[in-house]
């Protein structure tokens, strides 16, 4: 290497960095600016979240707080509605009671009741967006690469920030599992509505809809399946990233899963990860079948 | 509520970024071949003069690529034309505003799509209350009006059936029903029966000549089935490339074919079912004598009538009563079976 380097010229050789005092100087530029803008208007962003404090300490309480045999039975209710599947039913009613033999009915509660929150979240956020991605180019083409950028950026850099302006507790906790999870509900939202039948929007115009009767009518029940899988993923995604938001002061089976790490605690660290095994499979088979219910109409009866 | 007449005139589409400015060119005789090579357009349709007769049924023939799609396309504006007028009682539907065009499809327009288009998560009923609901009309009033029209159409106990569980034919007449249901004045068909089984689309045809004959909506309908256009229209308009070749009733496009193209079409088509026995009658010489057949009939009909009343000749009576000219047996059968190209008639 260094024989070629005696040829060539320095500047093609080693790379021109810009140097460290501009580098310095810009890092600390950003940093005082970002602490400023945190300084001034931090009190002012606590109080526009304030709100998802109140109803994830409200759930969460509500979670918690119930007795253990009416929140079993609510739970198994909800999935045989869901499902109607008397398989995925009973397969629920024994996990979440082995959950409970072993001591972690309370950190399941509250993994459950953050889970449940961020899913409503990613999906309240997600599907407006899908649809205005869905609707036209431009948007897509800006909001794409920002999915890129939530999808791959290192989940603890951007806890950075939102440590920062949040601090450490539920809510900063719950901004870092709404952006990891957000992005596969807007994608599959947008797919879903882009894949719609040409055809029968071309009728949905032909009869005359409006914009929104065909969001409505058309695209929206048509994109369904697609919106079903998104949300599925939607919660995958939640399940997986409480255990990394347990860090900055998550509770739950995340935080004892943090622990186990910690102190090599063997059996505790796989008793919780088995037990959100456990939450994550009630959810995606109960979710999917409930998804595939909706889609009853699509059977093949006659050819 | 009477039904106008649509009159397309001097409609052009040219598909790519610029259509507009190719217009003059291709009216100055810039051909399809070459404004597609030089200039990476693509010409859909150009000079379309037709008046579709009101409460009639136009038929617009074409193979695929003459532009018939796009044309039906241009009466409720899915696609919009580059130059020219689509008029209906009088209004250039081009020229209408995003409410008004929503209004004209709400109202005036129905449609039925080759691929039928219907929404597979709803019902039949639900499907064929779709214009209504979107019209704004109450839930019990268009699902009474839809219930007629599904029974009409022949699907009276498949109300609450999905359309994946149905047939291709029983899928279009749930089509068909929900255009109906809408009771508008223009019903627009896009190959509409071509998706269908010879025998089902014949069932389908009578199904639609006579509902017509009670209904007499301005029909335009879109084939690529010169047996299916002689059937239905009142009115033909044979389409090749974007441009009109012929159009006429279906007797004197099969009688005088404009070219060789239509020709060669004809060629191969039922003459007896198109032919009128008034066409061919001589002029009555003496008193009428033989079968008296009304004007109008087709030859195939009058051939058959003879045969069973063991008669040679005919003759043909007005809707007076009055005769009007007298024809054989043997004036039949050679009409039916000698395609008379435009010289012979002219000789004859």
């Amino acid at each position: 290497m260094a024989s070629i380097c005696s040829v060539l010229p320095a500047l093609l050789c080693k790379f021109p960095a810009i140097d460290d005092g501009t580098i310095r100087l810009a890092r600390k530029t950003i940093d005082d600016g970002f602490k400023g803008f945190v300084r001034s208007y931090g009190d002012a962003i606590d109080t526009v979240v304030q709100p998802l404090q109140w109803f994830l300490n409200y759930l969460e309480g509500a979670f918690v707080a119930s007795p253990w045999i009416l929140v079993l039975i609510v739970m198994v209710a909800v999935v045989y509605y869901g499902s109607r599947n008397i398989n995925i039913t009973i397969g629920t009613a024994l996990s979440m009671i082995a959950i409970g033999l072993v001591g972690l009915w309370n950190d399941t509660m509250i993994t459950l009741a953050m889970v449940t929150v961020c899913t409503l979240i990613s999906i309240l956020i997600g599907i407006p967006i899908g649809i205005l991605m869905a609707r036209s180019d431009r948007v897509q083409s800006i909001v794409n690469p920002v999915l890129d950028v939530m999808q791959t950026m290192p989940s603890f850099v951007y806890l950075i920030p939102v440590v920062m302006i949040f601090g450490i507790g539920k809510v900063p906790g719950l901004i870092a599992v709404v952006i990891y999870a957000v992005p596969p509900m807007i994608r599959l939202t947008n797919l879903g509505i882009r894949l719609v039948d040409k055809e029968v929007l071309e009728a949905a115009d032909a009869f005359g809809s409006s914009a929104w009767q065909k969001l409505k009518n058309v695209q929206m029940p048509l994109a369904l399946p697609t919106i079903m899988a998104g949300i599925n993923q939607t919660i995958m995604m939640s399940l997986a990233m409480v255990v990394v938001a347990s860090m900055i002061g998550v509770g739950g089976l995340g935080k004892n899963v943090l622990q186990a790490i910690a102190n090599q605690f063997f059996t505790v660290g796989f008793l919780n990860g088995f037990a959100l095994v456990g939450i994550a499979i009630i959810f995606d088979r109960t979710s999917q079948a409930f998804g595939r219910r909706l889609q009853k109409h699509s059977e093949v009866i006659h050819g | 509520m009477a039904s106008h007449a649509i009159e397309v005139k001097n409609l052009y589409k040219i598909f790519g970024p610029n259509g507009g400015d190719y217009v003059d060119a291709v009216k100055r005789g810039l051909g399809k071949a070459e404004l597609n090579e030089k200039h990476g357009h693509v010409l859909g349709l150009q000079d379309i003069n037709i008046s579709m007769p009101a409460g009639g049924v136009m038929v617009v023939m074409g193979l695929s690529g003459s532009g018939k799609s796009t044309l039906i396309r241009h009466i409720n504006r899915l696609i919009d034309p580059t130059a020219g007028e689509v008029l209906y009682d009088g209004v250039d539907v081009c020229q209408m505003s995003d409410n008004d065009l929503r209004e004209f499809r709400r109202h005036k327009t129905a449609m039925v799509f080759q691929k039928f288009a219907l929404l597979p998560h709803r019902t039949v009923l639900d499907n064929t209350v779709y214009g209504l609901e979107i019209q704004g009309v109450g839930k019990a009033e268009s699902e009474k009006r839809a219930r007629g029209w599904i029974e009409r159409v022949g699907l009276k106990g498949f109300e609450n059936h999905y359309p994946n569980q149905l047939s291709g034919g029983m899928q279009q007449r749930v089509g068909l029903a929900r255009a109906l249901t809408n009771d508008a004045d223009i019903l627009l068909m896009d190959e509409a029966y071509s998706a269908l089984d010879p025998l089902i689309r014949v069932d389908m045809q009578t199904v639609l000549l006579d509902l017509q004959k009670e209904l007499k909506k301005t029909v335009v309908f879109i084939t690529h089935d010169l047996d299916e256009a002689l059937r239905l229209g009142d009115k033909i308009a044979i389409l090749r490339d974007g441009r009109v070749v012929q159009q006429g009733t279906g007797q004197q496009i099969v009688l005088s074919p404009a070219d060789d193209y239509i020709s060669a079409f004809v060629k191969e088509v039922n003459r007896g079912r198109v032919i009128n026995v008034e066409t061919i009658m001589r002029p009555l010489a003496g008193n009428p004598e033989g079968l008296p057949l009304a004007m109008g009939t087709v030859l195939e009909s009058a051939a058959r009538a003879m045969t069973g009343a063991h008669l040679n000749t005919a003759h043909v009576v007005d809707e007076n009563g009055r005769p009007i000219g007298t024809l054989d047996l043997q004036t039949i059968i050679s009409a039916m079976v000698t395609p008379t190209s435009h010289e012979d008639k002219r000789a004859a």
